[in-house]
């Protein structure tokens, strides 16, 4: 069972937040700031799992992340889950973000945290591991996004206030387009190149 | 432009949607809590609108505080209004907020229950796909408890992407409705083998979570789980079941023996890192089951060391680690093939990687001997200096504590260095074991009595020390070492070189600092030293030296006498009294130190932990006995505290009854254990978290030597441990040299209790000595201690509820309870009722038939297995009777006589063997050399009998051959037969069960539809597709005909055979005059004339259903065929031979299949234009609308698409895929039907029958 998955950038402030089991908000801050305390002092090349989360888990649980240039993506899992298998799910998931958002960067989880939710839905339910399939994940979204426009365009031309809205603070995305760029999050460069081919087997 | 279209909704454009509140809060990095207080605000006054698309918008953004931490749970309700939206926009929008922040405890999640059932059996997928989502997160016992059957439906939706998000929360479903569990279950076992593998790989998760809890109830589906292994190319589903069979193997070894060579051929074939580990993993799991060595293990384990090894050594941090982990796993029941790696894993320890040099640490646990701790230790101890940040290092002290102190101190021979080691730790900075090191100086001091002297003697340099240790604040954690420092020095004082200046030493002022409980014990233990001072110094004649001693005491001791510590103060005034009073004896000389000493005499010895709870009760004393009168029920609640106190007075003091019988006792007791449970104050038997001392057997009769002290022990300062490790050395360099000249006389016995092996050379692990006899005093336990119940679970595990056994069949009363009035009473708005009520309609409709299958598939594996029961079974036959008589004393008789007589007939082939199904599939095959061939062998075998223990069989599976046991093979018969032996008592209470259930069902016409199934506010009349085939005064038959989705050609006819006569009927066989069209299916061999032998016997009054598949070739005319029945009656003095004629018939709309279909997938198929119209009209019908469409939705197997007040759209199809769409309006008392279908004669057909069936109501 994963019992959790957050996703936090270099600060440690919180991109996405997933509990598969209730706790108190205060709780659930205490449990980031942990993990990303727990996370953040290690180092590029020591490996990806780790032991000792005190306010979540316990002993039969671990957590395994991946660094990926600004942001840490945890998975607070149990031993029923395969240490390599959810490293390899953590690289699907980026994966599948990237090709959602075309290049994903961390401004992407940052404006459309429920976009990201959604994927993540079509990937682990209630703590267990739905699909593992990059295609048959995009195929889903896609499906579930047009459906979402075809309703919008029927009642209401949102879009085109949001595109008004968006325009309007145009000054404020560009200041941070200059450094998405510098933390775009292109797997495949910050990758290892011999650690990704390693795990992929599916 | 497209603003003034939309004024009304102009609002809208200044709200801040999620984008502009995560901008805004961006551009507010100062003010950012005020700044979001005001969103908040904002979003308030959003949610009070009517417009649902701003109040999405604002739950959206709600849902993004929630992440940053803003308790959000006071818009619960604005987010199941958002939830119940109908568009799936806003749908998914409410659903993803609710996953995010409900819980058990919000109280609007009670509303959700019609939404969610509601969105469950959308016609859109992807609204029931959000809402299954949504339920996973948020699920409680309630909605688990009404939707259960629900979502159990969605298990077998047409799409798979419903389906495998259905199948993985039904886990979460069986967490909170454990009664869920069986009934779902074998529905659960047949997904694991659905062709999609999306929804297999779903089913093989949720099994292996619940087997992971409760391996045991599981085991039998090992078979099915093994061809599952042998057949899957999808890693992660293998890698699930392999993990499984981890779980699986300690409980079976025989499964591990099976295991062993497939899982070395994936080690072997597989380039996924991923399984080669988990395939490791579950190697090293069947090692460890498997106690008794089997020849080939040596090189199974040798394998999975070497792979490990290849892990370890790898540049990936990743593989490295997991390779430690199972390295380790290794290291507890093959520690020789482990140590043979140690330099790899000290290697580790220098790993930059802090979690890989704590799974090095780890192993270290198992590789030491008594040869090389010494060596272990001291490399530890380096890394101690070295190592930055307190965890890890905390990390090794525990380490280094846990090594030496395993197995009761196994390994330590010369305690001095262990002492000294423990001394040394205390100069660790900031660590926060302190009390763990304390303890293991108090437990080594006392229960190695040897050591007693050199560890007084270190003690009291640390007491002369204390200042090093508590000179920093940030060393408050190892102060403790000062609370066990004092009590040795005071308990043992005997031995102090220097008695008075470890008194001076632990009255010092700076003492005072000290936490209190390490105060209290200062000043306890300095008065215990000051009776052996007192005691040494009396014999000298000059008593000014104890009376200086004692105005030490009292000059000092008033500093404690003021501390805040309440136990501190105490304990200091009444010593300080006390040695006030041994002063002044002093001066009138008089002897007083034997007195004193007597205040401290008597020996301590180490108590086990879990002693007290062993004590046993006295005999006569019940300590469930009220010691005094209950408190008289009668009396308020509010008295109720009075009568604590009351029950001193005297009046209450009069003897107790002692005749209370045993039934009140009881119920007493298991109130109280209720209270107890239930108060928090109560301190309940959790396991002990001390374990560490296990007891090791034959310790005590361990001779106690003499420690000989030829090297002088005395280390000045603190001790070095290096010193220790070096005399050692010396020593065993001394005793093998002794031990050599001893050995050439004679070879004496050793030392230790232990089986001494073959002299394995000098350097041989026995061959050194302990420099200490480990006097190591076991733990006392009380006399007669009870044996141990060690229950360590937890028993607040949810997992608990979720151990069931799943092998027994299904009850009646344990079936899902389906949608009730009460549930759907709790949110009604006029809008959804309709939708509701058509929903319920088809719902019902399906899930009865369904039911109905299932049960008969139940009733068919029953007869079979009773069939060969009455055949193979001699020994239990009396223990079935028994079984009977519970169920229904008066079908004793015949039931028994009939067994006697087929048995006698089968009795040869009653073979040994007393084994289930699994036991056989295990024993089969003592693996075969071949490796491959034997997986694959076992995986056919698998396969008949996975599919014989799904009791979900598909339809397509015919039944008769299962039924004629001539025709199978002779294994398979054995195999079967095996199979059923071991539930046959169940199944037998089951089988009549049934019979009873038709009984009455039957008796009183038609059979009514599941108990509860209807229960609308006008509810349906109950309706049953059975229709009589015919009857005479023996035998009543009532038939349904379904057509089978998987095979087109296909239709199964279930027939109920009641028997009406006093008398028994057997011999039953069914025959039907073939058609050109339709045929009955034979099995194979039996001529196209051959009638089908029923394969039950009816004992008076009791009915069972078998079931026929018929193959059709065209399906659209309707047809009768033409069949008898016949059968022999016997009476106790007679049989005759009876037959009963019939006419099936085969209508139109047993070949349709209820199908649902989406409303855009339907408006398309009108659309296309392929289909022919037809319509017909309907006078006088005097039912309510949704009674009707529940009518044809029954009887003709519609499912409805859509209902717009009294107008309906419904879809079907037939087994040969022919789409039939029909509209359905009502206006008064006429209805007119439209309907289209691809095939016109069929449609005719059809649409007649409707017509028949609305003509006779």
């Amino acid at each position: 069972m994963i019992k959790a998955i957050l996703i936090f950038n270099n600060h440690g402030k919180p991109r996405l937040s997933k509990f598969y089991e209730h706790y108190n908000e205060d709780i659930e801050q205490q449990i980031i700031r942990e993990t990303f305390h727990l996370v953040s002092k290690r180092d590029e090349n020591v490996c990806n799992f780790l032991e000792g989360g005190m306010l979540i888990g316990g002993s039969d649980y671990k957590l395994i992340y991946r660094h990926y240039a600004t942001l840490y993506f945890v998975f607070c899992v149990d031993s029923s889950e395969s240490e390599l298998g959810i490293l390899d799910l953590i690289q699907v998931f980026v994966e599948t973000l990237d090709k959602c958002f075309e290049n994903v960067c961390e401004l992407d989880l940052i404006f459309h945290v429920d976009k990201v939710h959604n994927i993540l839905a079509e990937m682990v339910m209630g703590g267990m591991v739905l699909e593992t399939n990059m295609n048959e994940i995009i195929t889903q979204v896609d499906a579930q996004n047009k459906m979402e426009k075809s309703e919008v365009r029927l009642t209401l031309p949102v879009h085109y206030f949001y595109l008004s809205v968006y325009q309007a603070g145009q000054v404020d995305t560009g200041r941070y387009c200059r450094s998405a760029c510098s933390c775009r999050i292109s797997c495949k460069e910050h990758e290892p190149p011999g650690n990704a081919q390693k795990h992929q087997h599916w | 432009m497209a603003l003034k279209i939309v004024k009304g909704s102009i609002d809208r454009m200044f709200d801040k949607n999620l984008q502009d509140l995560v901008r805004g809060i961006r551009n507010h990095k100062e003010d950012e809590a005020k700044y979001i207080s005001t969103c908040i605000d904002e979003i308030k006054q959003e949610l009070k609108q009517d417009n649902i698309a701003v109040k999405a918008n604002a739950v959206c953004k709600l849902t993004y505080l929630q992440m940053l931490g803003y308790d959000v749970s006071w818009a619960a309700f604005n987010i199941v209004e958002v939830m119940s939206s109908s568009k799936f926009t806003y749908k998914r929008i409410g659903y993803l907020a609710a996953s995010q922040c409900f819980h058990e405890s919000t109280d609007v999640i009670m509303l959700t229950t019609n939404q969610i059932r509601k969105d469950l059996s959308s016609p859109n997928q992807y609204d029931t796909g959000v809402a299954l989502t949504g339920l996973s997160c948020f699920v409680t016992p309630d909605l688990a408890r009404d939707l259960a059957n629900d979502i159990m439906t969605l298990m077998s939706h047409t799409k798979p992407y419903i389906r495998k998000k259905a199948v993985l929360i039904m886990y979460k479903v069986f967490l909170k409705y454990p009664e869920s569990l069986r009934p779902a279950f074998p529905r659960l076992k047949e997904k694991l083998e659905d062709p999609d593998p999306g929804v297999q790989s779903a089913a093989v998760n949720v099994i292996c979570e619940l087997a992971r809890r409760n391996p045991k109830n599981y085991l039998s589906l090992a078979p099915l789980f093994f061809k599952l292994m042998t057949s899957s190319t999808n890693n992660w589903v293998l890698i699930k079941i392999i993990k499984l069979f981890g779980a699986l193997t300690p409980l079976e070894p025989r499964l591990g023996k099976k295991l062993i060579e497939p899982l070395t051929n994936l080690i072997h074939s597989t380039s996924a890192m991923s399984l080669l580990y988990e395939c490791v993993n579950t190697v090293i799991a069947v090692l460890i089951s498997l106690s008794s060595g089997m020849p080939n293990h040596s090189a199974s384990i040798q394998l999975c060391v070497q792979k490990l090894r290849i892990l370890i050594e790898d540049s990936d941090q990743n593989l490295k680690y997991l390779g430690l982990l199972a390295m380790s796993k290794i290291l507890k029941t093959h520690p020789k093939s482990v140590q043979s790696h140690k330099d790899l894993i000290l290697q580790c320890l220098d790993d930059k990687d802090e979690s890989i040099r704590l799974r090095a640490l780890d192993l270290l646990y198992g590789m030491v001997s008594k040869k090389n701790l010494m060596e272990i230790v001291k490399k530890l101890m380096l890394h101690v200096d070295k190592a930055e940040g307190t965890t890890y290092r905390d990390e090794l002290l525990t380490k280094i504590i846990d090594i030496c102190s395993q197995s009761n101190y196994q390994y330590i021979t010369n305690f001095e260095w262990y002492i000294s080691i423990l001394v040394e730790l205390t100069r660790l900075e900031g660590t926060r074991h302190g009390h763990l090191i304390a303890s293991q100086m108090l437990d080594v001091a006392i229960r190695v009595k040897a050591i007693r002297v050199f560890a007084v003697a270190q003690m009291a340099t640390l007491l002369d020390n204390a200042h090093l240790l508590t000179g920093n604040v940030q060393r408050k954690g190892i102060c403790e070492v000062l609370y066990a420092a004092a009590w040795i020095c005071g308990e043992f004082s005997e031995h102090l070189d220097n008695p008075t200046q470890t008194l001076e030493a632990m009255l010092r002022p700076k003492v005072a600092t000290l936490p209190g409980h390490i105060q209290a014990v200062y000043v306890q233990n300095a008065a215990k030293l000051f009776a052996t001072i007192l005691k040494s110094q009396e014999g000298n004649t000059d008593s000014t030296a104890a009376q200086e001693t004692s105005q030490l005491m009292i000059d000092r001791l008033p500093l404690f006498v003021q501390s805040a510590n309440l136990e501190v103060q105490e304990r200091a005034s009444c010593i300080l009294q006390l040695v006030k009073y041994i002063q002044k004896l002093q001066q009138k000389d008089v002897e007083i130190a034997e007195e004193v000493i007597a205040l401290f005499a008597g020996e301590l010895n180490p108590v086990a932990p879990k002693a007290q709870k062993k004590v046993p009760v006295p005999e006569g004393l019940d300590l469930d006995a009220w010691i005094n009168e209950p408190p008289s029920e009668s009396e308020s609640e509010d008295e109720q505290p009075r009568a604590i106190f009351a029950k001193e007075e005297p009046k209450h003091s009069r003897p107790r009854h002692t005749e209370v019988d045993e039934k009140e006792l009881a119920k007493r007791r298991e109130a109280r254990k209720q209270e107890q449970a239930n108060n928090p104050f109560y301190i309940k038997s959790s396991p002990s978290s001390q374990k560490v001392y296990q007891e090791a057997p034959g310790v005590e009769h361990i001779p106690v030597v003499q420690i000989d002290l030829s090297v002088p022990l005395k280390v000045p300062g603190l001790p070095m441990s290096d010193q220790y490790v070096k005399l050692e050395e010396e020593r065993r360099q001394k005793d093998k040299a002794e031990k050599k000249k001893k050995e050439k006389k004679k070879r004496k016995e050793k030392r230790s209790g232990r089986g001494k092996r073959h002299d394995s050379g000098p350097e041989s692990e026995e061959d050194i000595t302990p420099a200490h006899m480990v006097d190591i005093v076991t733990e006392e336990m009380p006399e007669n201690a009870l044996p141990s119940d060690d229950d360590d679970k937890d028993p607040n595990d949810p997992h608990k509820a979720l151990d069931i056994d799943l092998d027994k069949p299904l009850a009646d009363s344990e079936k899902l309870p389906v949608r009730s009035h009460r549930a759907a009473e709790v949110l009604k708005s006029p809008a959804q009722d309709g939708d509701a009520e058509s929903a319920v309609s088809q719902e019902t409709k399906k899930k009865s038939s369904k039911e109905k299958r299932e049960k008969k598939k139940d009733k068919d594996r029953d007869r079979k297995k009773s069939k060969e029961d009455k055949k193979k079974k001699k020994k239990k036959h009396k223990s079935e009777e028994k079984g009977e008589d519970l169920l229904g004393g008066q079908e004793d008789g015949p039931v028994g006589q009939s067994e006697e007589t087929s048995e006698v007939a089968a009795q040869p082939t009653s073979t040994t063997a007393e084994v289930s199904d699994l036991d056989f599939w295990l024993s089969n095959a003592p693996v075969p050399s071949n490796t491959q061939e034997a997986a694959t062998v076992a995986a056919a075998e698998a396969a008949p009998v996975s599919e014989l223990a799904s009791g979900t069989a598909p339809d397509s599976e015919p039944d008769e051959p299962k039924d004629t046991e001539t025709e199978e093979t002779k294994s398979s018969k054995h195999k079967k037969k095996k199979q059923k032996k071991e539930k046959e008592e169940k199944e037998k209470k089951k089988k009549k069960k049934h019979h009873h259930h038709h009984h009455h069902s039957d008796g009183g016409g038609e059979e009514s539809v599941q108990n509860g199934t209807v229960e609308e506010e006008e509810p349906l009349p109950p309706m049953s597709n059975y229709c009589l085939l015919a009857e005479n005064s023996y035998i009543k038959m009532v038939n349904d005909i379904q057509g089978n989705l998987q095979d087109g050609s296909q239709v199964v006819v279930s027939v109920i055979f009641e028997n009406k006569c006093d008398s028994f009927l057997k011999s039953m066989e069914f025959n039907v005059l073939d058609s050109l069209n339709s045929k009955l299916q034979r099995p194979e061999g039996s001529g196209p004339h051959d009638g089908l032998t029923v394969p039950f016997q009816l004992p008076p009054g009791v009915s069972n259903e078998a079931r026929f598949v018929f193959t059709m070739q065209s399906i659209i005319m309707p047809q009768k065929l033409k069949g008898t029945l016949t059968f022999i009656v016997k009476n106790e003095d007679s049989s005759t031979h009876e037959k009963l004629d019939f006419k099936l018939h085969f209508t139109c709309t047993s070949y349709l299949i209820t199908t649902p279909c989406y409303s855009d997938a339907f408006a398309k198929l009108l659309e296309s234009g392929d289909l022919k119209c037809s319509s017909v009209k309907l006078e006088g019908v005097v039912m309510p609308f949704h009674h009707l469409l529940a009518r044809i939705c029954f009887r003709h197997h519609f499912s409805v698409v859509e209902r717009i007040d009294s107008c309906a759209s419904m879809y079907s199809r037939s087994i040969q895929d022919h789409h039939v769409c029909l509209l359905v309006k009502t206006s008064g008392q006429t209805v007119s039907i439209d309907a289209k279908c691809d095939e016109p004669t069929l449609l005719g057909n059809v649409l007649d029958e409707i017509k028949q069936t609305f003509s006779q109501c």
